[in-house]
């Protein structure tokens, strides 16, 4: 990276560290959601290829019209989402934009692994984009079921005998598949595998929420916040993206401590909040 | 692997922990909201993934990452921006 460029997204970054840092006070907070959108800004129009030059200058072709069009697309669905939604329904909506973003650090994370089997990957980058494709699928799954449960469908916990035991075998089987992955990323079975993954880690991340009770959603929303940040810190390792390390790095502490502290504001554990239907039995009640 | 990047990667666990650390709980959920919407940074993700596109499988997905990425980021910063703004209504009253 040149030096003017390296300015760029450290200073992009110091918008992002501060623009949370006046989220989390009532004067500055609005501010500061503004002082992280126009890092946001800065830091996109500064986008460069891995290889160098900025994709806004790299001519005309089918894929940058489709880049302008997806932009427009996703732009218009937030605009609708965020400017129709209820007061009342904020949190759904963050939900969804949530889930909406592990989708596309899955997809970053798969799409890149994929491109990579053709001549196979060293160990550090497979695993990032694993990872991502792994959390990503998780947080999109889990938030579309924290939506539907905000939205007051099956807003009960879900339990049925063994599933801890259930639950348990999905994750193992993912985590084997990542870890085979992970040094065997060559060729067509590599891909094959890895589909098997994500649609694992979609059904973890259902099978993960589907427990907890409707009220306890915010506390699930946030901790899936953090895991689409570490996701897309993943992405940054994987595609050597500084601007994506730090920012998806940030969120995914903050989101970490931000769940603990919302938990200590409800006066419970985190893990009673994540398992509390568990073990409980009868006595598990929808919570609100 | 160059370690300057996992530095980094070490010193924003610690940013990230530190700059949150005495939210008011009123603010729980904006705070949630608007790093919800920093994330949204997967939108250069998908963007590259887009640009470097060779067959139509990486050009659908990848236009599908794109148009999600990019409603993460911009629906996120909105949303984020509606809720304080509702904020500062319900205290001047």
């Amino acid at each position: 990276m040149s030096s003017p460029l390296a300015l760029v997204f450290i200073g992009a970054s110091v918008l992002f560290i501060l623009g949370i840092k006046f989220l989390s006070s009532p004067k500055t907070a609005r501010l500061g959601n503004l002082v992280a959108a126009g890092g946001m800004l800065v830091a996109l129009l500064a986008l460069h290829k891995p290889e160098g030059g900025s994709v806004w200058l790299s001519g005309w072709n089918t894929n940058f019209t489709l880049i302008i069009v997806g932009i427009i697309v996703g732009l218009g669905i937030g605009a609708l989402g965020a400017y129709s939604v209820k007061m009342t329904a904020m949190p759904q909506m963050v939900a969804l934009f949530n889930g909406l973003g592990g989708g596309a650090a899955a997809l970053v994370g798969g799409l890149e692994f994929m491109h990579g089997t053709h001549g196979g990957l060293p160990a550090f980058i497979a695993g990032a984009m694993l990872f991502a494709t792994l959390i990503g699928s998780l947080s999109f799954s889990g938030s579309a079921i924290a939506y539907l449960k905000l939205e007051g469908k099956f807003e009960k916990p879900f339990t049925f005998p063994g599933q801890n035991f259930v639950n348990g075998l999905i994750l193992l089987a993912i985590l084997t598949l990542c870890g085979w992955l992970t040094f065997n990323s060559t060729g067509s079975i590599a891909v094959a595998i890895l589909a098997v993954v994500a649609v694992l880690a979609l059904i973890f991340g259902v099978a993960m929420v589907m427990p907890i009770g409707g009220a306890d959603m915010p506390v699930v929303i946030s901790l899936l916040n953090s895991f689409t940040g570490l996701a897309v810190a993943a992405d940054g390792f994987a595609i050597n993206n500084l601007a994506m390390i730090v920012a998806g790095t940030l969120v995914g502490s903050s989101g970490t401590l931000l769940t603990l502290l919302m938990c200590k504001a409800m006066n419970r554990p985190v893990t009673n909040v994540l398992f509390g239907a568990f073990g409980s039995g009868s006595s598990a009640k929808g919570g609100g | 692997m160059d370690t300057n990047v996992l530095f980094i990667f070490i010193l924003s666990v610690f940013v990230g922990f530190e700059v949150i650390s005495k939210v008011p709980s009123m603010l729980h959920t904006p705070l949630m909201s608007g790093t919800n919407a920093i994330h949204g940074i997967i939108l250069f993700g998908g963007i590259l993934v887009l640009a470097g596109a060779d067959s139509l499988l990486v050009q659908v997905l990848g236009f599908v990452a794109v148009v999600f990425g990019s409603a993460n980021v911009f629906g996120g910063f909105m949303v984020t921006d509606r809720m304080l703004q509702m904020f500062r209504k319900k205290k001047s009253q």
